[in-house]
């Protein structure tokens, strides 16, 4: 960096005396090159000093900018005939690294959103479905702030890389800070492996590791939201291999806490949440790429609570549980296509997951001691397909479809677990979006939402989405 | 009996132990001109392979799964570095598990780390646009830097296999000794360029333009990956009228739109620079590509 500085000193100098731009140049320029003789000699001590007066000249070329198109003319020669100088500085001037060269890459993700619901988001829930006590519900009426992101991430050494993402939120008024991601991944495994370990999000499925600001919509396709409480985030270990084949091919596998939903809280030694995953990806010629995946969470929730009905007789929220085994299967897709691969102009998405569930088990009804042996066989799917029209333009549309099919409850009276009752959500999500740079997004989305049986809701959705800070890299 | 098989079944291992130390060295290169210099430098010792081609713009590549693949079974990435790969190459890198070509280690090169950079800027913000803060990235389009490039690529393929230490450095020396003849013939058949006032699409030529005296006026984009409005084109066109530039450059990858509505109105011809290997018919290679870069600017000039 700092070799380029007797050049900008050169230019500022130009053009605080536009008039006598060379001459003032030359005599510069010589009282410089004999300084950059005597800094190789004394080398670091003597750059700050001269940093700070190249800090004061351009100073003054700020004040004297207009000049400055007059005088470039007379600056680019001059710059040209510094060129041994610079050369003189590339050996001499490396700026010293300070202690703060270390801190880690920061980026902060804020969110903002302007609502139009039909229906009380509050009261929102996904008929058919055992709520997955997630954040799922859409956010309040009119005018509110999503969550911020703020993320930090570095090499800790020349092992390990460390993340950590938290979202800032608001809660009843009170400001909440939630750890969204804390973690530590292995640099330097052999063989095409990685570890993490730490808190993440579980590498299941296509959309689970998408952090909410990469979405091409505002909120999560209903599968997630009734499956994983909107996304499968984990505390525990995971083991990635990728294989040394032309075609892509990823397995891993992840032992987790299982604290939350499709597991339950626990309080007992080693892990109460296993996945398997694999995913298969490539190209088809240069303008396309495809990707594929199959994957299997698999849980022991020991009385995995829930609220539905009122008991008759002191109007209190009936208090269930659930205890067995969970087990859910996903096969995800997602195909991109882009004229010979350049998605700078235009381009063209399609994903779709579909998520299905097993559940055996205990179901204790109203904490009342009385236990039944339960069955719930359920899935969802979304599709979804997004393209980019012209620069900065997209628009995409989704459809999400849930069955919440059979339900075996064991002699238990359907009528007493209302939420249960047989439904097969739907939403229609159309949305366009503008993204005027890679930072910044601005998205306009509209939905049917049908996912509380005989109340449809019309949601517009009006939301920006900026990125600060450090360029992030997204995963495909 | 069991002993002849376990014999057989020991030799096949072997062999098959022996196969990647022979096998070529596998070279990932983040854009095209690295591609075609690792093929100049590691000849038949290294198998390449480009992850962009010339019709790509390199800022925004997708992390895509052959991406990750290829990084996999790499021993050497070589990148440009200075930012511009930074949306999707430290991804890919990361996901492809493969400890070898992280950076800091030898079996990650970044080009830019051998020149000297150009355009790097005072401050630092994005309201500038798409800023990078080591200065310039675009460095191949000037010959001198291909020659810093090839020669630190060679030490570094060296390290990487010492093997083919040897063929290496003879290599480097074939090509440094036809670079070197090249640029003395494009820099007398370039002659006439210097001085000459160019508008560019994108900062993607300050190199190119340091090495031949090339002056450029201006860029079409406000801010860095920006495409321009008509206004701020109109601006343009007031400053051509006053300061007239014989040319507009445009690289390959890059939408004509603004360039072509400047161009016909100011009755100046758009360059199309290749920019890369593979960015036209001709720029088969990296002397192709200075070939065909000289020609058409030389065209634009009549």
């Amino acid at each position: 960096m700092a070799f380029l500085r007797p050049a900008a000193l050169c230019v500022a100098l130009a053009a605080a005396f536009p008039a006598a731009a060379f001459a003032a140049s030359d005599a510069d320029l010589k009282q410089l090159r004999d300084q950059l003789r005597e800094l190789r000699d004394t080398y670091q001590q003597r750059i700050d000093a001269l940093e700070q007066r190249l800090a004061a000249a351009e100073a003054r070329s700020a004040s004297a900018s207009t000049a400055a198109v007059e005088a470039g003319t007379a600056a680019s020669e001059a710059i040209r005939s510094v060129a041994e100088v610079r050369a003189t500085a590339d050996s001499v001037a490396r700026r010293p690294a300070s202690a703060s060269a270390f801190n880690p890459a920061v980026s902060l993700i804020i969110d903002s959103k302007l609502t139009r619901f039909q229906r009380d988001p509050s009261a929102y829930r996904i008929d058919g479905f055992i709520p997955s006590g997630g954040e799922i519900g859409p956010p309040r009426k009119g005018f509110s702030l999503g969550e911020s992101e703020l993320a930090f991430s570095a090499n800790v050494d020349h092992l390990f890389r460390g993340n950590a993402r938290f979202a800032l939120a608001e809660d009843g008024g009170a400001g909440v800070v939630e750890v969204e991601e804390v973690n530590v991944e292995t640099l330097a495994l052999p063989s095409g492996l990685k570890m993490k370990a730490g808190r993440f999000l579980s590498g299941v499925g296509y959309l689970n590791q998408q952090h909410p600001h990469e979405w091409d919509f505002s909120d999560a396709p209903l599968a997630y939201k009734a499956f994983f409480g909107y996304r499968l985030q984990n505390d525990g270990v995971q083991l990635r291999w990728v294989a040394p084949t032309e075609l892509f091919l990823e397995l891993g596998a992840e032992a987790a806490n299982g604290g939350k939903f499709p597991g339950a809280e626990r309080n007992a030694n080693g892990a109460g949440l296993w996945t398997a995953f694999a995913h298969l990806g490539g190209d088809i010629g240069e303008s396309s790429a495809w990707q594929v995946g199959v994957s299997h969470v698999r849980a022991n929730p020991r009385a995995r609570g829930f609220e539905d009905g009122v008991d008759p007789a002191t109007g209190a929220a009936l208090q269930h549980s659930f205890s067995g085994s969970s087990q859910t299967w996903i096969a995800d897709f997602v195909y991109k296509w882009a004229p010979s691969g350049n998605a700078s102009d235009t381009h063209f998405k399609l994903q779709g997951e579909y998520l299905m569930r097993r559940e055996t088990g205990e179901l204790n009804y109203g904490g009342n001691g009385n236990d039944y042996a339960a069955r719930f066989r359920q899935s969802g799917s979304y599709l979804q397909a997004v393209y980019q029209f012209m620069p900065h333009w997209r628009v995409g549309v989704r459809g999400d479809w849930l069955r919440s099919g059979t339900a075996d409850l064991g002699g238990l009276d359907p009528a007493g677990l209302p939420i249960l009752a047989g439904y097969n959500p739907t939403r229609q999500t159309a949305m366009v979006d503008w993204s005027p740079s890679e930072f910044s997004r601005l998205r306009l989305q509209l939905a049917r939402d049908k996912s509380r049986d005989g109340e449809a809701d019309n949601q517009i959705w009006l939301q920006y989405v900026m990125s600060l800070g450090a360029h992030g890299a997204h995963k495909f | 009996m069991f002993s002849k098989l376990s014999l057989r079944l020991a030799a096949l291992l072997l062999l098959v132990a022996a196969l990647p130390a022979a096998a070529a060295v596998n070279v990932f290169a983040s854009v095209p001109e690295w591609a075609a210099l690792a093929r100049e430098i590691g000849g038949d010792k290294v198998t390449v392979f480009s992850a962009t081609n010339a019709l790509q713009d390199p800022h925004r590549i997708e992390a895509r799964p052959s991406l990750i693949a290829r990084a996999r079974s790499s021993q050497l990435v070589v990148a440009t570095g200075a930012e511009l790969e930074i949306g999707w190459l430290p991804v890919v890198l990361r996901e492809s598990g493969n400890a070898a070509i992280q950076p800091g280690q030898p079996g990650y090169f970044e080009a830019a780390s051998v020149v000297r950079m150009l355009e790097v800027p005072a401050r630092v913000d994005r309201a500038d646009g798409d800023v990078h803060a080591s200065g310039n990235p675009h460095i191949q389009l000037d010959p001198r830097n291909v020659l810093k490039v090839a020669d630190a690529l060679a030490a570094r393929l060296a390290l990487v296999d010492p093997a083919g230490a040897v063929v290496y450095k003879a290599n480097l020396a074939r090509f440094a000794e036809k670079w070197k003849a090249a640029m003395a013939r494009w820099e007398q058949a370039a002659a006439p360029l210097k001085g000459v006032p160019v508008w560019v699409q994108h900062r993607s030529f300050p190199y190119l333009a340091d090495w031949l005296g090339l002056k450029e006026l201006g860029a079409l984009e406000p801010k860095a990956g920006v495409e321009p409005g008509s206004a701020h084109l109109a601006g343009i066109l007031e400053r051509q009228k006053a300061t007239p530039a014989k040319m507009i450059l445009r690289p390959a990858y890059t939408r004509p739109t603004a360039s072509d509505w400047l161009g016909e109105r100011a009755h100046i011809p758009v360059v199309v620079v290749p920019f890369t290997v593979g960015g036209s018919a001709e720029a088969t290679d990296l002397f192709g590509l200075f070939d065909d870069t000289l020609r058409r600017l030389l065209a634009g000039l009549k």
